[in-house]
């Protein structure tokens, strides 16, 4: 099939496919700074009427980057499974844009075809679709997974706790951590970014956590994002660990700049199962990834940076994680310049990550040189209530005083439950209540001074 | 009107991390006091990153300071949009500068630059401070004239050291600014500068402000490191800080956002 179109007065030609869903992808700046995007409108339209006729199979047989040096590719192509794709195997991607959108695709048949769906499949349609489709489908999609407690049941929205300080000191992590609890967060997640690497620093972490969870029966998991070798090395020193974090990006080289591969995330996997720590499930992974990961570390292959991000996806799936976390505004305006972008790329991440049948979340977050403030996050974080986000972060006061951006807050999250009506995770909803933090439809309950949870300060 | 605010009782916790806790609320949202805290730090943060260099200052106070004159070159971003959305560009000398330090070559042991990066108060504030406070701690090193940087990133000075033909770069430049602190300043050293230098084959010393590290003492672990460097022939990984100056860490840069 040719790939040529006239657009206008004009005939515009792509060379290949990665080409071609490069030129298709509505503007940011990442893929300008690749030299990559589309040089104007009427490019950009041709490129997606071609996209848009495309069969699907294609995307089977020309794989972006070659299989023979990308272990990512490998993932993707051996893990393909073609009778969960049977359904779309006769669809051009226009076509199944429109079989994603009919009511007849329920949450029953996604999950059906999500094994057979490729991330450049899913980053193809993507391209076709209006922030209203990207939101229709993935709030039809259903991932719930499960580790002590249970996250994204129909209705429910999980917050992770993010307690930073830029010293890791004890006591200021935990007055964050409790200043959230008491807000009702936390159910998804207590994760710390540590300022530190040493070993030593992050056992003082682990501990306290594992401490004030055990201390309080509190139904949630906690993690220490610090490199994937540091959890290995911690986990065969006994230390009690419950998820194990990564970052992860698109291609193998990303991944090898990030100091992975997939042998290390296998062998992370196992050790963090063999402990058994989770009560009612066992997903016991936590991935985050962002678009422009692959370009920062010049290992895209000439891929745009939305194709990237979904193919991380596609490898964080195999690893059957608890939460995946699209850290969408945090990289920088060099690839996503300002609120319009950071609001399409969080609504691409998380239908893109749903459709792949992943528990996803978003860091619904800004750096200050961006384009860009909190009432973009605002609406992002409607939006994306409004698609079923998994889960989404909660920083004291939106305002990270270790990793310096702004995320969303304590606040934000009650903002948003009571506009949508969304829950807490069941067991976490159930602990507030038994804690006398909250009332049986969920609303906060006024706090007292002498509340047993404020008593959990270390010394 | 207090009655308004439902207020968190845990205040004492406040004292314990600048985090923004116990701020209370208002129905599910912030009390009007907070929000405008947060908008204001963010204000003066945004402010920072688009504000220009003011080039004539910089050179008078240094000139005032007894400086030889200053050089000035410029990147091949042209302006502040352009610089954010490229860090490629910010990263190489326009050509009218290159031919100008080329001229300049004078292959000596360092060359000191100051460039806005992403903070010019940073750099409007606290960079000259550093200079001051390092160069009595130069003495017996051959130091190139001071050159001020427009819309530069960090590995500007690579293509700079370079053309000066210097064994050791470093550069001062203002750092991403936070909303606790908008004016933050940044030190990366490079030995060997030339074009295609990695972050892991650099030094940083970062957080440089009165309330972080101070410019002072900043300069002391910055004097500790040029002449280590100069000594072992090295920048980056294989340099760790010894000098023992401080709590705060001096990391090979893998994840700079400059």
């Amino acid at each position: 099939m040719s790939l040529s179109a006239v657009v206008g007065t004009r005939r515009y030609i792509f060379t290949d496919l990665k080409y071609l869903l490069a030129k298709a992808s509505p503007e940011r700046s990442g893929d300008a700074l690749a030299g990559i995007i589309a040089e104007s409108a009427a490019e950009r339209m041709a490129a997606r009427t071609i996209l848009a006729d495309m069969p699907l199979r294609r995307f089977l047989d020309e794989a972006l980057i070659p299989y023979e040096i990308d272990e990512v590719t490998r993932l993707i192509v051996d893990s393909h499974e073609s009778a969960a794709f049977a359904p779309l195997a006769a669809l051009t991607v226009g076509e199944f844009r429109e079989w994603l959108l009919a009511d007849s695709a329920d949450a029953v048949q996604l999950a059906a075809v999500a094994a057979g769906i490729t991330p450049e499949m899913a980053a193809a349609v993507s391209k076709l679709m209006r922030n209203q489709d990207l939101i229709a489908v993935a709030r039809k999609c259903r991932v719930v997974t499960a580790f002590r407690d249970t996250i994204g049941l129909p209705g429910r929205l999980a917050v992770r706790l993010q307690p930073n300080h830029p010293t890791d000191d004890a006591r200021g992590i935990t007055a964050a951590l409790l200043d959230g609890l008491m807000y009702g967060v936390g159910d998804a997640l207590i994760g710390i970014n540590p300022a530190s690497d040493s070993p030593s620093a992050l056992t003082t972490l682990w501990l306290m956590l594992d401490e004030l969870i055990g201390r309080f029966q509190i139904p949630t998991q906690s993690c220490v994002l610090t490199h994937v070798s540091n959890q290995i090395r911690a986990m065969e020193m006994g230390v009690p660990l419950d998820l194990v974090f990564q970052s992860v990006a698109g291609s193998e080289a990303a991944n090898t700049g990030f100091g992975i591969n997939l042998a290390m995330l296998q062998e992370a996997r196992e050790a963090a199962l063999a402990l058994k720590r989770g009560t009612v499930g066992d997903n016991v992974m936590y991935f985050e990834t962002g678009q422009g990961s692959a370009l920062s570390a010049n290992a895209h292959h000439g891929v745009d940076q939305q194709t990237c991000e979904a193919r991380a996806y596609a490898e964080a799936r195999h690893f059957k994680p608890l939460l995946v976390n699209t850290v969408v505004g945090f990289i920088g305006p060099e690839y996503l310049y300002n609120g319009k972008q950071i609001i399409r790329a969080g609504l691409e991440d998380h239908f893109c990550g749903k459709l792949l049948g992943l528990p996803m979340g978003c860091d619904i977050c800004y750096t200050n040189h961006a384009e860009v403030d909190q009432d973009d996050m605002d609406s992002l974080l409607v939006l994306l209530g409004s698609a079923g986000v998994n889960f989404i972060m909660g920083v004291p006061g939106a305002d990270d005083i270790m990793l310096n951006y702004q995320s969303t807050s304590f606040h934000d999250q009650l903002f948003v439950r009571r506009v949508l009506g969304l829950k807490r995770a069941p067991e976490f909803e159930s602990w507030l209540q038994a804690m006398g933090l909250s009332d049986p439809a969920g609303e906060l309950l006024p706090a007292r001074a002498d509340h047993r949870l404020l008593t959990g300060l270390p010394a | 009107m207090r009655s308004l605010i439902r207020p968190d009782p845990w205040h004492r916790l406040a004292a314990l991390t600048p985090a923004r806790i116990a701020l209370g609320r208002a129905g599910s949202s912030l009390p009007t006091r907070a929000i405008l805290e947060f908008d204001l730090a963010h204000a003066l943060a945004r402010d920072a990153v688009h504000q220009p260099l003011d080039l004539a200052e910089l050179a008078a106070h240094w000139r005032a300071a007894g400086g030889e004159d200053a050089l000035v070159v410029r990147s091949r971003a042209r302006d502040r949009t352009t610089y954010l959305q490229r860090p490629d560009l910010g990263r190489r000398l326009d050509k009218d500068s290159a031919e100008n330090l080329a001229a300049q070559a004078g292959n000596q042991d360092l060359a000191i630059v100051l460039a806005d990066g992403l903070s010019a108060p940073a750099v409007q504030r606290h960079a000259l401070p550093v200079v001051h406070a390092l160069m009595p701690l130069l003495e017996g090193l051959r130091v190139a004239p001071l050159v001020l940087a427009e819309q530069g990133r960090v590995a500007l000075g690579d293509e700079i050291g370079a053309l000066l033909r210097v064994r050791l770069l470093l550069i001062l430049l203002g750092e991403r600014p936070g909303l606790s602190a908008p004016d933050s300043l940044g030190a990366y050293l490079t030995f060997a500068p030339q074009l295609g230098r990695r972050d892991a084959e650099r030094n940083c010393v970062s957080n440089i402000r009165d309330e972080g590290l101070p410019p002072a003492a900043a300069a002391k672990k910055l004097a500790w490191l040029i002449r280590e460097s100069l000594t072992r022939n090295l920048t980056g990984v294989e340099l760790k800080d010894e000098s023992a100056m401080g709590q705060l860490e001096t990391l090979p840069t893998s994840h700079s956002a400059l």
